[in-house]
């Protein structure tokens, strides 16, 4: 009887913390940011590099970036229809080409997520894949 | 849009001579200044991946976002009834090549990314096809690499023909450093040597290796995007993007392992390292390598009359630096490196005209026609 109350509570137990994980401690935030970095490290790191700094005078830095904290839909606009031309990041004008990734649009939200929340950037209002969806070229 | 340049005027590159003899780190020098004027011949191209000459004095030119066009005096046309392509990352419409009997038979060979195969996302193809007016007709695939990936990297896709008519092709790692180089019965890491029909020449170097891809010609490499051969000795060389530092320029030999990611000069992009190694027993080291990396794209050797200067060297085109560089070899050695076109944009492309001249595919830019000043 003693193990059958134990067997009982351990079950329980073991019920409430999957629950308490899936209810509380999901966060679609954490989530796309883990997911960003993969695509990230695929699509973007060759060029903005792992720091996010850049190189200097020829590919802008995403870190600490005012472009980026001030231009969130030319941002997203940059990542999924491609970049080129001047742009002015920290005071200094780049002029570069960045191809069209060919992400999908979950993709982009997570990578935007990611990049706007590394390296010292924060962003609390998170992108979603609507949002990402509507802005046309 | 024109404009002068001063070709010859260098920019000294800032580091210093090192002791292993195929090292990259030769010291660029200051030479007299020779001015050449520069025009766009084709302008409003993003990402202008492959370029060919055309008897008729037309040009064939790759979008890499799969548009194909075929331009007459700076007249785009586009062509109709392309392929499925896999337009992902760094994958896309890629190389264009001239079959070496083209007057005679028409043929036209294309590099892309592809989703056709099993599995989620894409990996490279090789076709060929002839055009009809402005419509892509008889396609015949050749070949497929696989498994398809996900991954935006390393599609390599640089195609040429050697002298004797075999058909050589790269294909990149596609972002599977340690799983893909290094194994011959998979795909990907390799360059590849067919019949101009998409046969497996019998003498190919794995045909008797159980499970080999029969394809292969040399493997080990991360992602070769310059194929050219070089027109006194005939032979195949390659350049190939390393991470950062790295990149390489190697001469390409059957069979041959070029030791990717085993040997390396080049570092992880966070700085860390992944081999302690820059040379093994039975891995080919390169002839050349830059630190750092210049992001090396298409190559050409230059053996116009029209440029007396450049004549014997090879131009090679830097998507990092924004410039075409241009390497004076002396003995399979790289003996000086000068930057030409400095600032100009991505550099994609660099090919010999049917009339001699030297054309550069520029990101952004178009096709920009080098033109000596006398």
């Amino acid at each position: 009887m003693k193990l059958l109350i134990i067997g009982f509570l351990i079950c329980i137990s073991i019920i409430f913390t999957i629950t308490y994980t899936s209810t509380f401690q999901s966060d679609p935030l954490k989530e796309s940011i883990v997911r960003g970095k993969e695509i990230y490290t695929d699509f973007c790191v060759t060029c903005h590099l792992p720091s996010g700094l850049g190189t200097e005078n020829i590919y802008p830095p995403l870190a600490n970036s005012d472009y980026l904290k001030n231009n969130r839909e030319g941002s997203i606009k940059g990542i999924k229809f491609g970049q080129q031309g001047e742009l002015v990041v920290n005071g200094k004008t780049y002029n570069n080409v960045m191809a069209p990734l060919g992400l999908s649009n979950a993709e982009i939200a997570d990578v935007m997520n990611y990049i706007t929340n590394s390296w010292g950037n924060k962003n609390d209002e998170m992108i979603t894949v609507e949002e990402v969806s509507k802005l046309k070229k | 849009m024109k404009h002068l340049l001063s070709l010859f005027s260098i920019v000294i590159l800032t580091y210093s001579s090192c002791a292993q003899p195929h090292s990259t780190k030769v010291l660029a020098e200051s030479t007299a200044s020779v001015n050449y004027t520069t025009e766009v011949v084709v302008s409003g191209l993003n990402t202008p991946w492959g370029m060919v000459f055309l008897p008729d004095g037309s040009m064939l030119i790759t979008e890499k976002t799969g548009e194909f066009y075929r331009v007459v005096n700076g007249e785009k046309t586009v062509i109709e009834g392309m392929p499925e392509i896999y337009v992902r990352g760094q994958g896309g419409l890629m190389d264009l090549e001239l079959h070496p009997k083209y007057n005679e038979n028409g043929w036209i060979y294309i590099s892309f990314a592809s989703p056709e195969g099993e599995g989620e996302g894409g990996n490279t193809a090789i076709m060929r096809a002839k055009l009809e007016g402005n419509t892509l007709v008889e396609q015949q695939l050749l070949y497929k690499a696989s498994p398809n990936s996900t991954k935006g990297v390393h599609f390599g896709s640089r195609i040429e023909f050697d002298n004797d008519g075999y058909l050589f092709f790269s294909i990149g790692e596609r972002g599977n450093r340690d799983v893909n180089p290094q194994d011959i019965t998979r795909d990907c890491g390799k360059i590849y040597r067919l019949y101009d029909d998409g046969r497996i020449p019998e003498d190919n170097p794995f045909v008797n290796e159980p499970n080999a891809k029969k394809a292969i010609y040399s493997y080990g490499h991360r992602n070769p995007q310059g194929l050219v051969i070089h027109p006194e000795t005939g032979k195949l060389w390659n350049n190939e993007h390393g991470p950062q530092g790295g990149d390489e320029i190697n001469i390409i030999q059957k069979g041959k392992n070029y030791g990717w990611p085993v040997i390396s000069y080049g570092i992880n992009y966070d700085g860390t390292s992944f081999t302690e190694l820059t040379e093994r027993e039975g891995m080919e080291q390169p002839i050349f390598f830059w630190v750092p990396s210049i992001a090396p794209c298409g190559m050409t050797f230059v053996t116009s009359d029209l440029y007396p200067e450049l004549k014997g060297n090879l131009l090679v085109s830097s998507l990092k630096f924004k410039y075409l560089e241009r390497l004076i070899i002396e003995d399979n050695k790289v003996v000086k490196r000068e930057k030409l076109l400095d600032d100009i944009g991505r550099v994609r492309n660099v090919r010999q005209g049917l009339d001699g001249y030297i054309y550069v595919g520029v990101e952004g830019k178009g096709i920009i026609k080098i033109i000596p000043q006398q």
